[in-house]
């Protein structure tokens, strides 16, 4: 007799339902397991007093967007040259944004 | 009854059925499971970079004060320092030194950072791995520059920062501030910016608002907007997001109203084959959610899965060109997983249930015809 | 066994399109029997077989299935009765396209949730019985006229009905075929099922197993 359709359906399902288990456990053990980077990277950021993280290094307020002047994202922003992608997934600081609404 | 073997025929027939148009759903369940891979995988990756910013950023600096002149960022005199050591509440003030070079040999900008302390004297530098990559650069290997006013200086690479440290550190070339004065020009009475430790956070926005009182020319930036701006990045409204979302969206809405007026006279007519071989309402509907759900829910669980081995296994490949941008140096770095479930279950309420409901809707007038329709012709 | 107490069917009741089909049907069938509803098109066969059958509800009277009144049943219990009791074959034979002949032997005992094992080991011995056990997985758009007629008795068959209602059987079939599912019905109605068919073909109201003929005219018996 043929495998049924409904069984190979309901393993496959529950089989990936496995794989998603796979990936909280995962998870789970490597945040556990980045912890002393984590420590590490918490150190480097004190020691060094910085700012930002180093995701965009395409412009100085992409670059440190926390630290950009309160003239720069309007000055870049937004019917400049905007730095795309960068530029459209970061947008102006919230306190930069506060400031220019005054 | 007998519930499970009644699911498990009605699966048997749905699962036949669809695979009458085998290349038509199987199309269907690969764009399907794109648009959720698409969707996941930015969720996955933006959430573990807020998070891993919120982390990191909770030990910079409480209070930073910048100097502006003109509209533009502009170096802070020490003198600064004395005028409000004096707040209430401030435990220390320091001036930080740090900027951009950039390096024409390789049209790379790096970011210059003093630390508190760098122990390996004048001369010398350490620098992050994306620099090292760019430059070919090794320890002990000599990096020229040239000073502000365009003489030439060597230094000497003592030290490169592990890989784990890119998130924070890619780009950074780290001096004494000897140094820095010397490439850069700048007189021993200023500083970049100015560096403020509080002994108490809840104090950190009057000590902020005293400081910008007591010297107008200056802009105090607190931890809590530097985090906050973090807990901007890649929101919703931002455009590559947006595109994203839209066009998912846009798919979705195409497939629901395919679905709804797209029931076929053959689908209909099918419908009342099964009611009138003695299927009722409720059988026909029930085909119709599985019909849906087998579909979205194989869709939905292969997106996700491929999404998470994308982000955090294979360093999410398919952004890279994304993040990167425009920029030269571009930092290597694998996120720490971190799956958040109620956004997971958004994501399932976006994509699998409107799928289903649209393909049991549009089902639903023509599972109740009378059982004889079929006789009437 | 199954008893209609003066029927009335009326279509799209209250609009100007309303239109009656049956009138005042009173008609008693009896078990083990082969009952012909004979008539020009139009006048109402088709729509009495249904309400027989359960698959409609009539307008006014009353339907008493084995001295039991299910004329205003909800739809859940009676579509289980109809399943169990009714075996259908439709002038078109109605079978789903593009799946196998097994599965679509197998469909009306679908929702009953029987044993997978079971059911299909009958639908089996059906498929074999009709000489189609070869064809189990061939996709029915496939098999020609006659293996189709068969596919759909097998069908009407799967869940053991006391009754057997065939629409216009013979209304696309050539003469032997008809000859030949004639045949079957004599066959069943010797293993002691109720035969029940519309048509206006000679062949079949002349036919040796029918016992009793209904002449319908206008939504009305006319004979007897």
């Amino acid at each position: 007799m043929p495998l049924r359709k409904s069984t190979i359906f309901i393993t496959f399902t529950l089989l990936n339902l496995a794989a998603l288990l796979a990936i909280v456990a995962h998870a789970a053990l490597s945040s556990r397991g980045a912890a002393p980077v984590q420590a590490m990277r918490r150190g480097l950021v004190k020691h060094f007093s910085l700012t930002d993280l180093v995701l965009f290094t395409d412009a100085r307020y992409t670059r440190h967007p926390s630290m950009a002047d309160l003239n720069t994202p309007f000055q870049d922003y937004p019917m400049s040259f905007e730095h795309f992608p960068s530029g459209s997934l970061l947008p102006p600081p919230p306190h930069v944004r506060a400031y220019g609404r005054r | 009854m007998g519930g499970v073997e009644k699911q498990r025929s009605i699966i048997d027939f749905t699962l036949s059925s669809l695979l009458r148009r085998k290349g038509k759903n199987a199309a269907l369940l690969t764009v399907y499971a794109l648009v959720v891979f698409f969707l996941a995988s930015v969720m996955f990756f933006t959430q573990a970079i807020r998070k891993e910013a919120a982390a990191l950023l909770a030990s910079a600096p409480e209070l930073v004060v910048q100097r502006t002149v003109a509209g533009r960022h502009d170096l802070i005199p020490l003198g600064y320092i004395e005028k409000i050591r004096g707040i209430r509440g401030i435990s220390a003030v320091r001036g930080r030194l740090w900027g951009y070079y950039y390096d024409p040999l390789f049209l790379a900008n790096y970011t210059l950072v003093v630390p508190e302390a760098f122990p390996w004297g004048t001369g010398t530098i350490v620098i992050g791995q994306a620099v090292a990559r760019r430059t070919m650069t090794v320890e002990g290997s000599v990096m020229p520059f040239h000073t502000y006013s365009g003489k030439p200086v060597n230094l000497t690479v003592v030290n490169i920062m592990p890989a784990t440290t890119e998130l924070v550190a890619a780009d950074l070339i780290l001096l004494s501030a000897d140094d820095f004065r010397m490439l850069f020009g700048v007189p021993p009475g200023l500083a970049t910016d100015l560096v403020v430790e509080v002994a108490n956070p809840a104090e950190v926005p009057t000590i902020a608002r005293k400081i910008g009182a007591l010297l107008p020319d200056t802009r105090p930036i607190s931890r809590d907007e530097i985090l906050r701006t973090y807990e901007a990045v890649f929101d919703w409204r931002s455009g590559i997001l947006l595109t994203l979302l839209s066009g998912a969206l846009l798919a979705f809405v195409i497939f629901a109203w395919d679905k709804a007026t797209g029931l076929s006279a053959e689908e209909r007519k099918e419908i009342g084959i099964l009611k009138a071989v003695g299927w009722d309402t409720g059988d026909v509907l029930l085909m119709k959610f599985w019909e849906g759900t087998a579909i979205s829910l194989s869709a939905f669980l292969a997106g996700v899965i491929l999404a998470y081995l994308h982000v955090f296994i294979a360093a999410a490949p398919f952004f890279e060109p994304v993040i990167k941008g425009w920029s030269v140096l571009y930092p290597q770095f694998r996120l720490t997983p971190a799956l958040d479930f109620s956004s997971l279950a958004v994501l399932f309420f976006l994509t699998v249930v409107p799928y289903t409901v649209a393909t049991i809707v549009p089902a639903w007038r023509a599972a109740t015809v009378d059982p004889d329709a079929v006789m009437r012709g | 066994m199954i008893e209609l107490l003066n029927i009335h069917k009326t279509f799209n009741q209250g609009k100007t399109n309303e239109y009656v089909a049956l009138r005042e049907i009173s008609l008693a069938i009896a078990s083990r029997q082969a009952t012909v509803l004979k008539g020009p098109s139009g006048s109402g066969k088709t729509t009495l077989l249904g309400i027989l059958g359960g698959m409609a509800r009539p307008t006014a009277g009353r339907i008493v299935l084995f001295e039991r009144e299910i004329t205003s049943l909800p739809e859940r219990f009676l579509t289980d009765i109809r399943r169990r009791t009714f075996g259908f074959i439709f002038q078109q034979f109605n079978l789903v396209r593009g799946i196998g002949v097994l599965e679509n032997v197998m469909l009306p005992a679908y929702p009953c949730g029987e044993r997978h094992a079971i059911l299909r080991e009958r639908a089996m011995a059906l498929l074999e019985l009709f000489g189609l056990a070869g064809r189990a997985a061939t996709r029915v758009e496939w098999l020609s006229g006659g293996e189709m007629q068969r596919v759909a008795i097998a069908r009407a068959l799967i869940n053991n009905p006391a009754v057997i209602i065939a629409d216009e059987p013979t209304a696309h079939l050539d003469t032997r075929l008809s000859g030949e599912f004639l045949e079957f019905m004599a066959r069943l109605k010797g293993e002691g099922k109720t035969i029940i068919m519309a048509s206006h073909d000679p062949l079949v109201y002349e036919a040796g197993l029918v016992d009793r003929v209904v002449e319908m005219r206008d939504g009305r018996i006319v004979y007897p």
